[in-house]
């Protein structure tokens, strides 16, 4: 089949998605998305996207399904230590001058990076005065993060991270194990608020003290990306700052201004009082 | 079509290669010339928590630009960019590049198909590629779309290579191929984009 006959199969599906159910994946970074998209083609069984276009139209059970591949669910507890340690030692001081703070978990995906700031929270003591809200456009990966359920074979890599983050505890006090899972601790995510949100279609809801917004943005083509960065910018309260992730960053986009390089090599900014 | 003579101008290199990487890589992209016209792509295996040491190498020993892709910027002629260790590299539409972390793919991020495949969306008949030595069988699928798009295949002569498990299935699935020395696809690189 002519590659330009699955380009336009492709448009009118993420067309079809969007008028349809309100997912909007037309500005995200195509190449990704057409892999994605192919592969789910072929993993799913129909002969074109066209007709996974059909049966998602008709049958709303076919969303989830395709939501799968059109996100991308990988993640890690303490995913870049050094962005971790750079919080610690270099955020975290800042923010214990406020005695309430607010932190977004912006495409929290399936819990990894909540729990991580949970426990670096907890570490530095400012657990209890903060409100967690982690965000995603995915139902089944906010489900997942909620549970906060893991392969005790992904905790041997989890537990390294931690460790080169300066973690001051060990991970083993945050988690039970028990057939071949790793459970973790409720007192992790009691102050956290898991809730559906996208950075396409939705708009600001509180005001922030810290956001990690992390490999969420190399999915969206640039205007997208500057959506996306606009409303961290608008949510985020004076001084406050925003991390990404360590191959994302703010040199080109149309806000950089708003911000200063609060820890260069880590992708940490700060927002900038005009 | 494949044989390493473009029915079209070439707009673009892609190169992959996993295990030997680091002679082969020395073999051919210090020997591009410093009026070289082309961006060339490159996809090496390396260990995902060791920073990218061909980098600053290659810096060194080549008259081009060498630099590790960031995400969205627009490919430019006579630059040389590796994906970062742990992210896919693709080329969009625009010929812009985007990382990703996906999942690994061969068991491998960064991963030669990944870059091969959407290179060859990008760049059509505009594209050469080589698949050079490894260990494993990254580079096959994408070299195979890539001679399918109309590019120009090429792969390092297995019987010369350090490691040849990669050439190997690369010409097994794309069996068209231009099968050269590493020296060759020096001299054969170099001279693209000159006048013909
Ligand atoms: C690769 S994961 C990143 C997980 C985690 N932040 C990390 O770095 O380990 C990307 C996540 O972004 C989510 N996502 C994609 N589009 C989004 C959008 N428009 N708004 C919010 N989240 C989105 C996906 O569902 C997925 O969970």
């Amino acid at each position: 089949m002519p590659e330009a006959v699955v380009d336009l199969e492709i448009q009118l599906l993420l067309e079809a998605l969007y008028q349809r159910y309100h997912y909007d994946f037309r500005h995200y970074a195509r190449a990704s998305i057409k892999r994605r998209l192919v592969q789910a083609r072929d993993q799913l069984g129909y002969a074109t996207i066209s007709a996974m276009q059909d049966r998602v139209l008709h049958d709303a059970s076919m969303l989830p399904r395709l939501l799968d591949y059109l996100t991308v669910q990988v993640s890690e507890m303490f995913r870049d230590p050094t962005y971790f340690r750079a919080l610690r030692e270099k955020v975290l001081p800042h923010l214990k001058t406020y005695p309430s703070l607010k932190v977004w978990i912006a495409g929290s995906s399936t819990g990894e990076e909540v729990y991580s700031l949970a426990i670096l929270f907890k570490e530095e003591g400012l657990y209890d005065r903060t409100l967690f809200y982690a965000t995603d456009i995915n139902p089944e990966a906010l489900a997942a993060a909620e549970a906060g359920v893991y392969a005790l074979d992904r905790i041997r890599k989890f537990t390294e991270n931690h460790q080169k983050s300066g973690g001051r505890s060990s991970l083993s006090d945050y988690y039970t194990a028990a057939y071949g899972r790793a459970v973790f601790d409720k007192s992790l995510r009691e102050r956290v608020v898991f809730s559906d949100h996208s950075l396409v279609t939705d708009a600001v809801f509180a005001e922030m003290h810290l956001i990690s917004c992390r490999n969420v943005m190399i999915y969206f083509d640039r205007p997208l990306q500057d959506r996306a960065i606009g409303l961290f910018r608008d949510s985020l309260a004076r001084k406050g700052f925003l991390g990404l992730g360590s191959k994302e960053s703010l040199r080109f986009s149309a806000h950089a201004g708003g911000f200063s390089d609060f820890v260069p090599g880590e992708k940490i900014y700060q927002r900038r009082e005009p | 079509m494949s044989g390493a003579s473009p029915q079209s101008p070439a707009q673009a290199i892609v190169i992959g290669a996993s295990a030997g990487a680091v002679q082969a890589l020395l073999a051919i992209l210090p020997a591009l010339p410093a009026s070289f016209p082309l961006p060339v792509l490159v996809v090496v295996h390396v260990p995902p928590d060791r920073d990218n040491v061909m980098v600053p190498l290659l810096q060194t020993k080549c008259r081009l630009i060498v630099k590790e892709a960031e995400d969205k910027e627009p490919v430019v002629g006579g630059t040389i960019y590796f994906a970062p260790s742990d992210y896919h590299l693709l080329v969009e539409a625009d010929g812009s590049l985007s990382l990703s972390t996906d999942e690994p793919v061969n068991y491998s991020r960064p991963s030669i198909d990944v870059l091969f495949e959407s290179a060859a969306d990008a760049f059509g008949e505009g594209l050469v590629g080589a698949i050079l030595t490894g260990a494993n069988h990254d580079g096959a699928a994408g070299l195979k779309a890539l001679a399918e798009a109309g590019g120009v295949a090429i792969v390092e002569d297995p019987a010369a290579a350090h490691s040849q498990a990669m050439p190997l299935s690369a010409l097994e699935a794309c069996p068209t191929a231009a099968v050269m020395t590493l020296d060759a696809i020096a001299s054969y690189l170099s001279s693209l984009g000159t006048a013909r």
